[in-house]
């Protein structure tokens, strides 16, 4: 019963929920009890019926990367691989420049995700902060840019980076990303969450903006600077539309328009085109499972503000 | 820089010391003010003035009116890829539903692993779209995919699902509900937690059951983020691209029927180089979205509960 198990390595988190029902435990627990066995059963049942529904087309895609090519199209198909094999690996690296692949999707992603976090958090501490002239119309220009959907700009943002001589480099993967207007909104309000009296202090022990702003605001508002990391990271990492446009040399491309080359090179050799989709997607997956936490709060950030 | 002269000048008299920490918050924003400008205001009035001109072969665009939004109005394909769209913004909004039955079976009291279902049902969304695109052709296969397998065994006999026209877009839309569940679960699931127990044993007491307790407790008090998420997802499926490019090779004969707005967007601009159709085609779509975008913020006031 996998509930068993499940319910030993989620009791750590579990304090939460319990501490909401501890109310009712005192005079409540025979009923309750009794509502585990039907209810409950049914609901865990539930559950991993849609929980296997979302992981079996990943452990799919897993099996059939570690099968030959014969075997991965027999009918019917075997469950398990007859002969194991790390040959669809080994092809996805020699015939596709993959590792430059992957090292430019991690560029891409550093440069996108660094470049959010300096300027946002500058811009968003402003709005935030600060009183200056025309910051009205300013904000309204920023929630404008917004608003526009990415194939609006695409076409002369490609133009520019082609007269910057750019086209097929790793810097025109990330420079316009680095600009986020929704970063600086979702940095605002957290800066616009914190106490003023934090900064009249430091300014009449006479910091200056910079120091204040540096030394003082941004280490409070580190969660929210790691949620848009780790979001960024991810809207970086899996883009598609811009890298197809900008970078059309394999050795340029990021891993996702570098599968979209596979796809055409091995049409029918499914367990490459599988063992190159597993590792594309691998990295983000780990960043998910290792900093859970960050997704979760950058995606209730992003979801409960409107 | 824009000027304001009566507030400018109130806020002058009010605040002599002000111009010095304006000169820092200036500094702040320079850098992406001028990201923005450059990447973005600067491209968006270029695409405007791009949908009113003809490029040449040889460079340079000449004036053309609006040619291009006529051709645009009248082109069949734009037709058929504007109700593709569509049918991925309606197959995009049944994700909600799924997602909020899930929030609300995770949000049984005491009921453990929450943390487990929530991570596997958010996996999905972290793949690379490009990845679940070519997985689901896989899964997909009309000859060897494990979908018609499975419906082997039940003696079905499975279609060719990506490359047969009459259900190549819905076996594309089952991918995007597939890969969005969990987005949507993790917002409906913040949602669901804010809303205090006490409401829902009161009307336990009362008799209700929990079918109706969904319907008159959750389902209101989860409107406001039923109503942004169906923003947001509309927003999304009318802006559809990365999996129907991977999941249809040129090639597909289904292709005229899983086209979206932008797929057409991206073949007419870097494709077949006809760039002042495809940036009048990319207004057309923003003028889509906010028209929906509207309509949905004019409708909200008959269903959603505000507290």
């Amino acid at each position: 019963m996998p509930e068993s198990t499940t319910a030993t390595r989620a009791a750590a988190k579990l304090p939460r929920q319990a501490g909401t029902a501890q109310g009712t435990w005192g005079d409540d627990r025979a009923p309750a009890r009794r509502r585990f066995d039907t209810g409950a059963l049914l609901t865990h049942l539930l559950l991993s019926l849609g929980a296997f529904a979302m992981l079996f087309p990943f452990l799919w895609q897993l099996l059939t990367a570690l099968k030959t090519m014969p075997e991965s199209v027999r009918v019917p198909p075997t469950f398990l691989p007859e002969d194991w094999t790390w040959a669809a690996f080994e092809k996805v690296f020699t015939s596709l420049p993959f590792a430059e692949m992957l090292t430019n999707s991690a560029l891409n992603t550093l440069g996108r995700t660094l470049g959010q976090l300096v300027f946002c958090s500058l811009a968003a501490y402003a709005f935030a902060r600060m009183t200056f002239r025309g910051k009205n119309v300013l904000f309204a220009v920023f929630l404008s840019v917004l608003m526009v959907p990415s194939q609006l700009l695409i076409l002369p943002q490609h133009q520019i980076i082609q007269q910057l001589g750019l086209l097929n480099s790793v810097p025109a993967l990330f420079l316009p990303g680095m600009f986020s207007a929704f970063g600086t909104f979702l940095l605002r309000q957290f800066f616009l969450s914190l106490p003023r009296e934090l900064e009249e202090a430091a300014r009449i022990d006479g910091a200056g903006s910079f120091r204040i702003f540096w030394s003082i605001m941004l280490p409070l508002v580190r969660p929210a600077l790691a949620a848009l990391a780790v979001i960024t990271s991810m809207w970086s990492w899996n883009d598609l539309l811009w890298p197809l446009v900008v970078n059309t040399d394999p050795e340029t491309m990021p891993i996702s328009a570098g599968l979209s080359s596979l796809e055409g090179q091995y049409l029918t050799d499914y367990p490459v085109l599988m063992a190159g989709s597993l590792i594309a997607g691998l990295p983000m997956i780990l960043l998910y499972l290792f900093l859970q936490r960050h997704f979760v709060q950058g995606i209730a950030l992003s979801g409960s503000k409107g | 820089m824009a000027v304001f002269p009566s507030t400018a000048a109130a806020q002058a008299r009010n605040k002599p010391r002000r111009p010095r920490s304006q000169r820092a918050a200036y500094l702040f924003i320079a850098p992406i003010a001028i990201g923005f400008a450059v990447f973005y205001i600067w491209p968006l009035l270029q695409t405007f003035y791009f949908s009113f001109t003809s490029f040449g072969v040889f460079g340079g665009n000449s004036w053309i009116g609006g040619e291009n939004y006529e051709r645009v109005l009248q082109d069949v394909t734009v037709g058929r890829a504007l109700l593709n769209t569509l049918l991925y913004t309606v197959m995009g909004l049944i994700t909600l539903p799924v997602s909020i039955i899930i929030a609300e079976l995770l949000n049984r009291p005491g009921l453990r692993g929450v943390a487990i279902y929530r991570a596997l049902y958010f996996l999905p969304f972290v793949t690379l779209p490009a990845a679940i695109g070519l997985l689901w052709n896989w899964l997909y296969n009309g000859d060897y995919g494990l979908i018609n397998e499975v419906l082997s065994w039940i003696g079905i006999d499975g279609r060719y699902w990506v490359s047969d026209p009459t259900t190549a877009a819905y076996a594309i839309g089952l991918v995007m509900i597939w890969s969005h569940v969990g987005y949507y679960l993790i917002i409906f699931l913040a949602g669901i937690k804010a809303i205090p127990r006490d409401y829902y044993e009161a009307a336990e007491l009362d008799g209700a059951g929990p079918v109706r307790r969904f319907v008159r407790i959750t389902l209101p008090l989860l409107s406001p983020s039923i109503f942004f998420t169906s923003v947001i997802s509309v927003i999304t499926s009318l802006q559809a691209f990365d999996l129907i490019y991977i999941m249809m090779s040129q090639r597909n004969p289904a292709l005229g029927s899983t086209q979206s707005i932008v797929t057409l967007f991206y073949k007419w601009a870097f494709e077949e180089n006809a760039q002042g159709p495809a940036a009048a085609l990319a207004f057309l779509l923003m003028l889509l979205i906010a028209a929906l975008t509207f309509l949905q913020f004019r409708l909200q006031k008959r269903w959603v509960h505000y507290a």
